[in-house]
């Protein structure tokens, strides 16, 4: 955590002494604002814990103890070209830290084993180019994510157009993710005498549409919809089954898996003081797994500088056809899993997120200009609870 | 929703709801924009909300549909 704050304190520095090297500049001809020049700058910091005693990689059984440090920076830089196009780079880099209980048990007799934490990075650069006259906006995108059992490579292209009176705008979304993991296989499970891990592929590809509309002064709504498809392993290798038998196993899902997701969001400006923002979304897909999720979030502004917001969000999902809790898996079964987060149940996420953007800026730096805590909490019917709290600090 | 014909009011339903809400939109103009501009009227996710909604995405089955990554890190502990 100490480290966290250093590294957030050298930032915020950093930032301070590129601002005043741009507000000279800026005082010069109109002829600056031609330049790359930041625009934002987002940190953000989670911790986020979890309990629970139904682990995959124990059959269904066994602690989910799991805590997670995530760090992320965004860098949004922008630039007005000669005949009005807006550039915008946004880059974007996250680490985590974790530790897991159940990655520890993948040696069942190991007191502690190098999967007991792992860190993972995960750089992003998003290039948009945006004709703020016609409405049109054009983007594209790499990220990665690199852990010790998994690699992803990412890219993405979407096209936005707005309605001629700007009170609408469509966005076609289009995003790949390539994938390669290591076959970590249950310790009893291993073949002796192969040197290192397999590895697998797991591919990803989706297309997005979605639409908004201003309503009228005060609503805003939108519909997305996804189609996602996957093809690969889909499984993971760790995950161990126990069958009736009492014999153990992989985990072993279909190498296929087609997801459409709907979803609904609004927002209305209540009053003066009270906003009312509304989510709710349908899945389905071919595993036999569908859910819908509700998330209502009602921030009060209690002053100019300062508002809370209380939120609350319901979801629930009905079972994959492939899971069955330990022990109760047959070798009639094509496909099989004891992994709770398929398994049939509801869960409750609550929480408030707080936000301070105070006149003179935060730590009296004019432009880092709001700081941001949220806290929540999260229980599922499978007794899995868990914890989650983030801080955004923002440079405008 | 048990049978096709629930499946099919709720479709009928959507369509009107959202027909209904569109035909009754009113032009704003930019200057009229205030409100909708506030930093809490956005309908994408914030900054804030990626962490937890990874984890959300990594402990339910359902994933997509927020205007966030559809796949990519593998979550999976």
């Amino acid at each position: 955590m100490k480290r966290i704050f250093i590294t957030g304190f050298a930032l915020l520095g950093l930032f301070q002494y590129q601002l005043r090297a741009q507000n000279v500049a800026a005082d010069s001809t109109s002829y600056q604002n031609k330049k790359l020049k930041v625009d934002e700058v987002n940190l953000v910091s989670s911790y986020y814990k979890q309990e629970g005693d139904n682990s995959a990689v124990t059959g269904g059984i066994g602690s989910e103890h799991l805590t997670d440090i995530a760090n992320t920076i965004d860098v949004k830089l922008i630039k007005y070209g000669e005949n009005g196009i807006k550039h915008t780079f946004d880059i974007e880099a996250g680490i985590d830290h974790y530790t897991s209980a159940s990655s520890d048990m993948i040696d069942l007799s190991a007191n502690s084993s190098a999967s007991s934490s792992d860190i993972r990075f995960y750089p992003s650069l998003t290039y948009m180019r945006e004709n703020e006259e016609k409405g049109r906006t054009f983007a594209a995108g790499v990220s990665s994510s690199s852990e010790f059992d998994y690699q992803s490579f990412g890219g993405n292209i979407s096209f936005s157009q707005k309605t001629k009176n700007k009170n609408g705008e469509f966005t076609a979304k289009f995003q790949t993710y390539i994938d390669q993991l290591k076959l970590i296989e249950p310790i009893e499970l291993r073949t002796y005498g192969s040197n290192g891990y397999d590895s697998a592929n797991r591919n990803t590809f989706a297309g997005t549409l979605s639409y908004s509309q201003i309503v009228n002064q005060r609503l805003q709504v939108m519909i997305v919809g996804d189609i996602i498809s996957q093809n690969g392993y889909l499984s993971l290798p760790f995950h161990r089954v126990y069958f009736a038998d009492g014999t153990v196993h992989q985990e072993k899902m279909p190498d296929t898996r087609l997801k459409i997701p709907l979803g609904i969001r609004a927002s209305y400006f209540l009053g003066d003081t009270f906003i009312i923002r509304a989510y709710y979304r349908y899945y389905s897909d071919d595993w036999s797994l569908k859910a819908h999720t509700a998330d209502i979030e009602i921030p009060v502004k209690l002053s100019q500088a300062f508002s809370l917001s209380p939120f609350y969000r319901y979801y629930t999902q009905t079972g994959t056809k492939y899971f069955k809790p330990f022990g109760e898996h047959t070798a009639a079964d094509e496909y099989y899993t004891s992994n709770y987060d398929l398994s049939k149940f509801d869960s409750s996420f609550f929480g408030m997120g707080m936000k301070f953007t105070p006149p003179n800026g935060v730590f009296g730096l004019k432009h880092w200009n709001t700081v941001e805590i949220r806290y929540g909490h999260y229980t599922r019917t499978t007794n899995m609870t868990s914890d989650i709290i983030s801080l955004n600090i923002k440079y405008k | 929703m048990k049978n096709p014909k629930q499946k099919m009011l709720l479709v009928s339903g959507s369509i009107a709801f959202m027909s209904i809400l569109f035909t009754s939109c009113t032009p704003v103009k930019e200057y009229q924009k205030g409100r909708i501009n506030d930093s809490e009227m956005v309908l994408g996710n914030r900054k804030i909300e990626k962490t937890e909604l990874s984890f959300q995405s990594y402990r339910e089955g359902a994933s997509g549909a927020n205007a966030g990554k559809s796949g990519g890190g593998c979550g999976c502990n």
